[in-house]
C-alpha cells in the first residue's frame, strides 16, 4: 500500500506546494518571458528568511512580516536584474546563480544572532497556527497532521490564486508583450516597448512567486535552513516547469505533483528493493543518489526529445530562441 | 547588430542602482528597534532535552572552572538550574517544544581570579529542534596566536596563485567550449569532479570482479592514467550526447538546460559511487611544509602541481598559437560559418575542444581533489568560481580565462583576510557581479561580444 | 493631410490616439510636395543642409576591432521625402541605420530628430519619438499571429502595463479601437484574409508588408526600412513600392537601404550614397548615379579585393554571416566580417 499513498501524501505535502510556486515564478521567467534564472532558490530564501527573521527576531506581526518578505523578494530582483538583464541571456543565468549561492553562504555563516547558521531559523509558526481551523482535530487525516492541512488548504488556494492571476496577464496586452520579447525583443523595441523595463516587471513577478513558495515551505517544516535552498531547489524546479510544459498556466503544478508522486514512488520501491539487495548498496542516501540521478537524465531526456513537455505546445515555447 | 545592446550604457546609473537596492535589501534584515529574543512561546509540546557544555579557562592553560551555576531558560519561560562539576562539564535536563532556548552562565559564581574575556556574552540563544544541545562560554583572555594580517598576505598569495593555476586549466576548457560552441556548460563542474573520482580510485584501488583482487597505480602513474581517461570520458560525451545535439540543431538555451540535466546526473552517479563520503587520497597526502624566505610554507607537492598547471597550460597556449588546429580553433570561435567556408572541419574541432576540455578539467580536479577532499560536491563548488574566472577574464577569451583563474584563486585567499573564510567563496561571486555591472565584456573580452 | 488619405475611416482613430496626433500631418511643412521643393537646387555634397531636416547626423563614428564601419561627417534627412540609402557591400549602411535608430551606440557623434538630441536615448524610446525602423531579415513574431503582431504595435496601451493587465475591463475598449486599426491596415495591405494565421506561415514579401504595417501602428513621422525588397519576388515588389509612395503621400517621411537600383531610382526623392563608412555622394537619383565618385566607389569596391573573394561561395558566406549578424547568435565577430 505504500507504493501508492506515500506517493500521493508527497505528491501534494506543503513541500510540492512550495516546489509548485517556485515552478510557476520561474515559468514567468523562463517560459513566458525567456528569462534564465537559475537563482529562483534564492528568491524563496529572502522571501521566507525575511519572514522569519522579522517575526522572531523583530516581533513583527505575521501579515506584516509576510509582506516584508515579499520586498525582499523584489529588492532582490533588482539586485540581479540591473547588472544583467541588457545582457545576453547566459549572463543572467550566470549571475542569478551566482546571487543565490552568495545568499546561502551568508544564511549559514553570518549573522548567526539572526540566522542561527544550519540550524536555521524556527519559531516564527505561532500566529499561522492559532488560525489553524482544523488545530483541533484529533490524530492525522489522510497521513497528514492539522498543521499540514493548514498549510496545504492555504497553500493550494494561493496557487489557485496565482494561475488566476498568470492566466489573466499572460491573456492580455502585457503577456503579449513578454512573450514577443521571448521570441525576438529587437523587433518589441523597434515598435517602441521598453523592454529591459518590461522584463524587469516579469522577474519582479517571478521572483515574489517564488517568495510565496518560500513561505510555504517555511510554514511547513516550521523553520527556515539555508541548505534547502542551494542550487538542486532551483533546478528541481526546472525540472519540473520542463516537466509540465513551460508557458503553460497549470503546468508546473501538475509537473510538481507527478514529480514529486514519481520520486517517493522510487524512494518507496527502492526501500523495498533494498531488503534483497545484498550490502549497502542501496542504502537510505544512495536511493537518494539513484532518484536524483534519475531526475537529471530526464531533465536531459525531456530537453532533447520533448522540450515542450506533456502538456505544452512545441510551436509555442521559443526553447531555441538565443 | 542590433542584437547587440551596448553593454556599458548608463555606466554610472546602473551600479547606483543596484547599490541603492542592495542598501535597502540589508536595510530588511537591520530593521529598527531592539531586538525581542525569545519571548515567543514554545511551539509543539514540550519533550525532554538536555544542554552540555564545558567550561575552560584560556588564562590557565585551558584548566577546568568548577562550580560555575548556568540557567537554562526554556522558551516558555520555565527555568532549570544546573552547575560545573571538577572537570568544568555541565549537563541540564529540561523540558521545551519548538523554539529558543537561552543558557545563561553566571559571572558571580566564577571562582576567583577566572574572568569572563573581554566583550563575551554570559548569555546564549540557542535555536533549532535538536533534543541535545551544546553551548560554550569564553573564559579567559583569546590565547590563539595573533599575526598580523600582514603577516599573512605572502603565504595567502602564495596558495592563492597555486588554487588559481589549477583552476585556470578547468577555466581553460570552459573558455574554449564557450567559445567555439557558444554554450554555457553547467556540467563543466563535474567534470573537474571526474578527475578527482578517477584518480582516488586508481589510485586506492578498483576491485576486480570474480577475485578478491585489487587494480591499482602508484599516483604518480594515476595521473596520467586519469589524464587518459578523462580524454576517453571526453570523447564518450561528444559522441553520445553534444555531437548529436548538435547535428539536430539544438539551441543554446536548450543545450544550457541539458548541461544542467548532466551536472545532476554526474553529480549523483559520483556520490553513489563514494556513498556522500569525503575520501582522500593515500599518497602525498600530508606531505612535509618548507620555509621560503620565512614568507611563506611550501611543500614539494605544490610545486609539482604547479610546474605540471604550468606545462601544461603553455602547452596548451602554444599549440593554440602555433599549429594548424590551435588556429583552426582559435577560428571556429571567431567565426564558425567563415570557419567552415575555408575548408575547417567545425564539427571536428568543436569534438576535439570537448575531448580536451575534458582532460583539463579532470587533471585539475586531480590536484583540487587535495585541498577539497575527493567528495561529489567537488564540481558544485568550483563551478561558480570557474564561471567567475571566465566572466573576470572575458568569456569566451583563453587568455581571459587564464587571467580570470588567477585573479579569483589570489582574491579568494586574500579575502579570508577581510571576511570569515566560510564567505571567501562570496567574495569570488561578488566581483564576477560587479564585473558585469562595470565591464561585461570581461577584462580581456571584446565590447563586440557582450550583449 | 487628411483630405489625401484614401481611408476616410483612419483619420478619426488617427485623431483619437494621443501618439498619432504627432503625426506629421498636422504640419504645413511636411506636404510631400513641399518636402520635395525644398531639395530643388540643392548642392550634390555629401552633408549638405536641408530647408527642413527631420534627422540630423553629426560626426557619428563606431570602430568594430579597429576597423572604422561607419565614419559620418554630417547627414541631414528632408522632411516628407523618400531618401534612399546606398552603397556596395560592407558600405556600413546598416551599422548607420543601427546608430540612427539607436540600435547600436556610436563611439562618437550626435544626432538630432526633429530637432530633439537623441544622446543616450533608447531604441525604444526613439519609436516612440516617432522614428520607427524595420530589419533587413524580418523580425515578424512568428509565434503570434498577424493580427496579434499589429497589436504589439500600438503604443500607449493601458492593457500593457502589468497592473492593468489582468483587469481585462480596463483595456478592453482600447483593444477594440486597436484591433480596428490593425485591420484597416490590414485590408490597405491585403493582409486581412491572414488575420488569424501565425506569422511564421507568411511568404517572405507577406513579412515584409506585415513589418511595415506593424511599424505604421506606432504611428511613426520616420519610417526607416532596412532592406524593404529584399527577398521579396516581383509580383509583391510592384505593391511594396506603391505603399512606400503612399507613405509620402500621407506625409511621412522614408528612409531606406537598398541595393534594388531599380527601386531606388524608381521613388526615391534623394539618394544618398555611402562607401568604407563615409557619406562620398547625394542628391537627386539621376544625378547621383552619374556621378563619378559613386561609379568609382561601386567599381572601386571590386578592384580592392581579392579577386577569390569573389567566389560565389564567399558572397553565400556573406549572406550567412550577414544572418547570423541579425539573429545575433553567431556574435559580433559576423558583423565585424561583414563590415570589413
Amino acid at each position: 500500500m505504500d507504493l501508492i499513498t506515500t506517493p500521493l501524501h508527497d505528491a501534494f505535502a506543503p513541500v510540492a506546494i512550495s516546489y509548485v510556486l517556485a515552478a510557476m515564478g520561474l515559468n514567468i521567467h523562463y517560459g513566458y518571458t525567456g528569462l534564465l534564472n537559475f537563482g529562483q532558490a534564492a528568491f524563496a530564501a529572502a522571501g521566507s528568511y525575511a519572514m522569519a527573521v522579522t517575526i522572531v527576531s523583530f516581533g513583527v506581526p505575521f501579515i506584516p512580516a509576510i509582506l516584508l518578505g515579499l520586498a525582499a523578494s523584489v529588492v532582490l530582483s533588482l539586485v540581479m536584474g540591473v547588472p544583467t538583464l541588457r545582457l545576453r541571456a547566459d549572463y543572467l543565468a550566470i549571475v542569478t546563480i551566482a546571487v543565490a549561492e552568495i545568499l546561502r553562504l551568508l544564511f549559514s555563516t553570518s549573522f548567526k544572532k539572526y540566522f542561527h547558521a544550519r540550524d536555521g531559523v524556527s519559531g516564527f509558526t505561532g500566529t499561522f497556527r492559532s488560525w489553524n481551523p482544523f488545530k483541533d482535530m484529533e490524530g492525522t487525516f489522510l497521513s497528514f497532521s492539522a498543521n499540514d492541512l493548514w498549510v496545504m488548504v492555504v497553500g493550494w488556494i494561493i496557487v489557485a490564486l496565482v494561475s488566476t492571476l498568470v492566466f489573466l496577464l499572460m491573456r492580455s496586452p502585457w503577456g503579449r508583450v513578454l512573450k514577443s520579447i521571448r521570441e525576438d525583443e529587437d523587433a518589441v523595441r523597434s515598435l517602441g516597448k521598453n523592454v529591459y523595463g518590461y522584463k524587469m516587471q516579469a522577474l519582479v513577478l517571478g521572483g515574489m512567486i517564488g517568495a510565496m513558495g518560500g513561505f510555504v515551505g517555511a510554514l511547513g517544516l516550521a523553520s527556515v535552513q539555508p541548505d534547502t535552498f542551494n542550487t538542486d531547489f532551483t533546478f528541481i524546479a526546472f525540472t519540473m516547469l520542463i516537466l509540465g510544459g513551460a508557458a503553460r498556466v497549470l503546468s508546473p503544478a501538475v509537473g510538481a505533483v507527478l514529480f514529486w508522486g514519481v520520486l517517493s514512488f522510487m524512494s518507496v520501491a527502492l526501500s523495498e528493493l533494498s531488503d534483497i539487495v545484498p550490502g549497502d548498496l542501496l542504502d537510505s542516501n544512495r536511493i537518494g543518489n539513484i532518484r536524483f540521478a534519475v531526475v537529471g537524465l530526464v531533465l536531459m531526456l525531456l530537453m532533447i526529445y520533448r522540450p515542450q513537455g506533456l502538456f505544452g505546445d512545441r510551436k509555442e515555447i521559443a526553447i531555441d530562441a538565443r | 547588430m542590433p542584437n547587440r545592446q551596448t553593454p556599458s550604457r548608463g555606466i554610472l546609473a546602473r551600479p547606483l542602482a543596484a547599490v541603492v537596492a542592495l542598501g535597502a535589501f540589508l536595510a530588511l534584515f537591520v530593521l529598527a528597534g531592539p531586538a525581542s529574543p525569545a519571548s515567543a512561546a514554545c511551539d509543539g509540546t514540550a519533550i525532554p532535552k538536555t544542554m552540555s557544555g564545558v567550561l575552560v579557562n584560556s588564562a590557565d592553560d585551558g584548566a577546568p572552572v568548577p562550580g560555575v551555576a548556568i540557567t537554562v531558560t526554556n522558551c516558555d519561560g520555565v527555568e532549570f538550574e544546573g552547575e560545573t562539576d571538577e572537570s568544568g562539564a555541565f549537563t541540564i535536563d529540561f523540558e521545551a517544544g519548538i523554539g529558543p532556548v537561552t543558557v545563561a552562565l553566571d559571572p558571580e559564581t566564577l571562582p576567583d581570579g577566572v574572568d569572563m574575556r573581554d566583550g563575551a556574552s554570559t548569555t546564549n540563544t540557542l535555536t533549532g529542534s535538536l533534543t541535545e544541545l551544546n553551548t560554550t562560554f569564553l573564559i579567559g583572555p583569546d590565547g590563539r596566536n595573533v599575526e598580523t594580517k600582514w603577516d599573512r598576505v605572502a603565504g595567502l598569495v602564495y596558495s592563492g596563485l597555486l588554487f588559481g593555476l589549477i583552476l585556470a586549466m578547468a577555466a581553460l576548457g570552459l573558455s574554449m567550449v564557450f567559445g567555439t560552441t557558444g554554450l554555457t556548460n553547467f556540467a563543466h563542474g563535474e567534470l573537474v569532479t571526474f578527475g578527482a573520482m578517477a584518480a582516488f580510485f586508481v589510485s586506492t584501488g578498483i576491485p576486480l570482479p570474480f577475485t578478491d583482487n585489487d587494480i591499482s597505480l602508484p599516483f604518480i602513474w594515476a595521473v596520467p592514467a586519469v589524464v587518459v581517461l578523462a580524454l576517453g570520458f571526453g570523447w564518450l560525451q561528444n559522441t553520445v550526447l553534444w555531437q548529436p545535439l548538435r547535428k539536430r540543431g539544438v539551441g543554446l538555451i536548450a543545450a544550457m538546460i541539458v548541461s544542467i540535466g548532466l551536472q545532476f546526473f554526474l553529480r549523483n552517479v559520483y556520490a553513489y559511487l563514494t556513498g556522500s563520503r569525503t575520501e582522500t587520497y593515500q599518497d602525498y597526502y600530508t606531505p612535509q611544509g618548507k620555509d621560503a624566505f620565512g614568507l611563506f610554507t611550501y611543500t614539494d607537492r605544490d610545486i609539482a602541481i604547479a610546474v605540471t598547471c604550468i606545462v601544461v597550460l603553455t602547452v596548451v597556449l602554444l599549440v593554440l598559437q602555433f599549429t594548424r588546429i590551435g588556429r583552426a580553433t582559435r577560428a571556429v570561435s571567431d567565426n564558425p560559418a567563415l570557419a567552415a567556408a575555408t575548408g575547417i572541419n567545425v564539427d571536428r574541432v568543436i569534438s576535439l575542444v570537448w575531448i580536451v576540455g575534458t582532460a583539463l578539467a579532470a587533471l585539475s580536479g586531480v590536484f583540487l581533489g587535495f585541498t577539497l577532499g575527493v567528495t561529489y560536491q567537488i564540481g558544485q563548488l568550483v563551478l561558480l568560481l570557474l564561471f567567475a574566472a571566465c566572466c573576470v577574464g572575458g568569456l569566451g577569451s583563453v587568455w581571459g580565462a587564464l587571467l580570470g583563474a588567477l585573479i579569483i584563486g589570489v582574491l579568494i585567499d586574500l579575502s579570508t583576510l577581510v571576511i570569515p573564510s566560510d564567505l571567501k567563496n562570496a567574495g569570488a561571486l561578488l566581483l564576477l557581479i560587479v564585473i558585469l555591472l562595470v565591464r561585461p565584456q570581461g577584462l580581456l573580452g571584446r565590447r563586440e561580444r557582450v550583449g | 493631410m487628411p483630405a489625401d488619405r484614401d481611408e476616410p475611416t483612419l483619420d478619426k482613430t488617427t485623431l483619437d490616439k494621443a501618439p498619432l496626433d504627432k503625426a506629421p500631418s498636422h504640419r504645413a511643412a511636411t506636404d510631400g510636395k513641399a518636402g520635395l521643393a525644398g531639395l530643388a537646387g540643392l548642392s550634390t555634397d555629401p552633408g549638405v543642409a536641408k530647408p527642413d531636416p527631420i534627422l540630423v547626423a553629426t560626426g557619428m563614428t563606431r570602430t568594430f576591432g579597429g576597423l572604422k564601419a561607419v565614419d559620418v561627417a554630417h547627414l541631414e534627412i528632408q522632411r516628407g521625402v523618400i531618401t534612399a540609402l546606398i552603397g556596395p557591400n560592407g558600405a556600413g549602411k546598416t551599422t548607420f541605420f543601427n546608430l540612427l535608430t539607436g540600435f547600436d551606440r556610436p563611439d562618437a557623434g550626435e544626432r538630432w530628430f526633429n530637432g530633439r538630441s537623441l544622446k543616450r536615448v533608447s531604441a525604444s524610446r526613439v519609436a516612440r519619438l516617432g522614428m520607427v525602423r524595420t530589419f533587413q531579415l524580418t523580425k515578424v513574431l512568428s509565434k503570434l499571429t498577424v493580427l496579434e503582431n499589429m497589436r504589439l504595435g500600438a503604443t500607449g496601451q493601458l492593457g500593457e502595463k502589468m497592473w492593468a493587465g489582468w483587469l481585462p475591463f480596463l483595456w478592453r475598449d482600447q483593444e477594440k479601437e486597436v484591433t480596428g486599426r490593425a485591420r484597416e491596415l490590414l485590408t490597405r495591405f491585403k493582409l486581412d484574409t491572414k488575420e488569424d494565421d501565425f506569422a511564421g506561415a507568411l511568404s517572405g514579401g507577406q513579412r515584409k508588408l506585415l513589418e511595415m504595417a506593424r511599424a505604421l501602428m506606432v504611428g511613426p513621422e520616420l519610417v526607416m526600412l532596412d532592406e524593404p525588397m529584399a527577398g521579396v519576388n516581383p509580383a509583391l515588389k510592384q505593391s511594396l513600392l506603391g505603399h512606400v509612395k503612399s507613405l509620402r503621400e500621407e506625409g511621412m517621411t522614408v528612409l531606406f537601404v537598398e541595393h534594388d537600383m531599380d527601386m531606388v531610382r524608381d521613388i526615391s526623392d534623394w539618394v544618398v550614397v555611402m562607401a568604407q563608412g563615409q557619406i562620398i555622394a547625394e542628391g537627386p537619383p539621376d544625378a547621383v548615379m552619374a556621378d563619378q565618385r559613386v561609379i568609382d566607389a561601386y567599381l572601386g569596391a571590386h578592384h580592392d579585393v581579392d579577386i577569390t573573394e569573389l567566389d560565389p561561395e564567399v558572397v553565400a558566406l556573406e549572406v550567412e554571416a550577414e544572418i547570423g549578424a541579425e539573429h545575433g547568435s553567431t556574435g559580433a565577430s559576423t558583423t565585424e566580417e561583414l563590415e570589413r
